[in-house]
């Protein structure tokens, strides 16, 4: 079944990981649907997400104990510079959400 | 060995609750940490020298901070003060701890670690060779330019200053930048504890009561570390430690949820186990990894110019239509009347996509917006007259077949152009290398009477 992000995830946030940079974390509510989201959300799907080149997507970190993915991507204008659009970087999850997965577990 | 660390608030000035703060200090805390800085607001803080949270909030805090550490006979030790921790946010904060200190039935010892980074010290490091990397490639490497080009710079000191500073038998150290968790591990370490095991306890309470649930960043956690494992518990019996709300703290605000960096090595987070007990969490597993070489990230800010915001409201629908036009337009106009340049434009919409740009996955505008225009520019007068041209073209633009002749947007104020001072940039974010790691940072004893 396709399902979006944000429709299966328990939390699902971003904030500023320094100034250069924002987190995104999804933490799903069990392991299966873990490792099923886990499998399908890579760099490239998060670049064409966010529509940024695949270069600012700097990693994507599995975290098993909470059922969760950390994605960080390179922020275009540093946190709090002139033409910044979100100082705390705590706005910028909605495109992760919308990305939708091919799950049979969440 | 046992060593109970209180941290009563996430940033001094956030608050907390008497009843929380009375509660931790039963628990015969040996000693009161708290942070005090963040660069998460911006590089304007560091730029302009002052602080991103109220003196009267820091005050309060401060109040009953110091009279339960003069009572208690416990340090309260302190970082990055003032926020950005920078000599003038220090002095503002001494000037506020002798207010407070002067309500107290004695004057406290107090030791202060400062962190500036002066641009000739820098220069001759790196010419002697000490090893430098820049943690953001965006910025390149530490040239002469960048450093003689910083209005200021401050170095994110380690714990090894706060660990001097408590040898001293000071009742209060008032840290200048520094990193989060040290005011929470310099005494456990300076009393012998396992480092990696009291750095991974000082990482969770450093934000206060955010890892507990329901999370907050205005009450406290308490912290214990016996041998292999430490305990955190919240203040307020509201709140319960989980094992979800620790480890979902260990993702909090970082890129890596397994290795901690510090000046000197890094805590090694993959072996971290839980175990939840009543209201506490159990934590053991944490590792300290030893690095070669000590270095500390220098921070600093270079002057972007100064700023002037205009606020702008649109209801009707075709002028919203033709919005990017319009304001692609009044740019040019800009442009022809500042033909030298010296100044930049930055818009946002609101109700279409100012606040993710490029990566908007919705297309469409909504009935009304908002524009918000930042004009930064290399003088006062210049960032004004550029916004009051775009605000003239913005109410005044025409279209072929345009109905509305009187004028296109609603500004919600008068003036509509506010000068908001100066903007800064980071210019310097890089790792140098010290040669010992009180280079920068030995603690000195503060004198009363010589309050800035």
């Amino acid at each position: 079944m396709r399902r979006r992000l944000i429709d299966i995830a328990r939390v699902l946030r971003s904030k500023n990981a320094g100034p250069f940079a924002i987190t995104l974390d999804v933490i799903l509510p069990t392991r299966e649907c873990f490792e099923e989201v886990a499998s399908q959300l890579t760099p490239e799907v998060v670049a064409r997400a966010y529509r940024l080149d695949p270069g600012a997507v700097l990693g994507i970190v599995q975290y098993p104990v909470l059922n969760a993915l950390k994605i960080n991507i390179r922020r275009s204008v540093p946190a709090g510079e002139p033409g910044d659009t979100d100082v705390y970087g705590a706005q910028q999850h909605v495109p992760l959400g919308m990305i939708e997965v091919e799950v049979e577990n969440c | 060995m046992e060593v109970r660390v209180l941290s009563p608030t996430a940033i001094l000035g956030y608050g907390f609750p008497m009843e929380s703060l009375k509660r931790g200090l039963g628990w015969e805390p040996d000693v009161i940490g708290v942070d005090a800085g963040s660069t998460d607001p911006g590089p304007y803080y560091l730029g302009e020298g002052i602080p991103f949270v109220e003196d009267s909030n820091v005050e309060r805090d401060l109040y009953y901070l110091l009279r339960a550490s003069l009572e208690h006979g416990i340090p309260l030790v302190i970082s990055s003060a003032g926020g950005s921790g920078a000599r003038p946010h220090v002095e503002r904060f001494l000037r506020i701890l002798g207010r407070v200190a002067e309500k107290m039935p004695r004057r406290p010892r107090v030791a202060v670690i400062w962190s500036d980074v002066d641009s000739d010290w820098l220069l001759s490091k790196i010419k002697s060779g000490a090893q430098v990397e820049p943690l953001e490639p965006g910025l390149g490497p530490l040239t002469e330019e960048a450093i003689r080009g910083s209005s200021r710079m401050v170095a994110q000191l380690g714990v090894e200053p706060f660990i001097e500073a408590l040898k001293t038998n000071a009742d209060v150290v008032v840290g200048g930048r520094a990193v989060d968790v040290a005011p929470f591990a310099a005494l456990p370490i300076a009393r012998g504890a396992d480092r990696g095991l009291a750095l991974h306890m000082a990482k969770i309470l450093e934000c206060g009561a955010i890892a507990a649930e329901p999370g907050s960043g205005s009450d406290g956690m308490l912290g214990i570390l016996r041998g292999t494992e430490f305990e955190v518990r919240p203040l307020n019996p509201a709140r319960k430690a989980t094992i979800v709300s620790v480890a979902e703290h260990s993702l909090y605000e970082r890129t890596d949820p397994y290795r901690e960096y510090l000046p000197g090595g890094y805590v090694d987070l993959s072996a971290v186990e839980y175990e939840e007990a009543g209201d506490s969490v159990i934590v053991r597993g944490a590792r300290w990894v030893p690095l070669d070489r000590y270095m500390v990230k220098i921070e600093g800010v270079r002057l972007a110019g100064y700023r002037v915001v205009t606020i702008a409201g649109a209801r009707d629908p075709d002028f919203i239509s033709r919005l990017d036009d319009i304001l692609g337009e009044a740019e040019e106009r800009a442009r022809r009347t500042y033909p030298d340049g010296g100044y930049e434009v930055y818009t946002r919409v609101y109700g279409r996509d100012a606040i993710l740009g490029p990566s908007e996955p919705e297309g469409k505008p909504c009935h009304e917006v908002c524009i918000l225009i930042e004009v930064v520019a290399d003088t006062p007068s210049k960032a004004k007259g550029v916004a009051s041209l775009l605000r003239a073209s913005l109410l005044h633009a025409g279209w072929p077949g345009r109905k509305t002749t009187a004028g296109n947007v609603a500004f919600p104020l008068s003036p509509s152009d506010l000068y908001a001072g100066r903007a800064y940039r980071w210019s310097v974010w890089h790792l140098v290398e010290l040669s010992d790691p009180l280079e920068i940072g030995a603690p000195v004893s503060w004198e009363w009477g010589e309050e800035p």
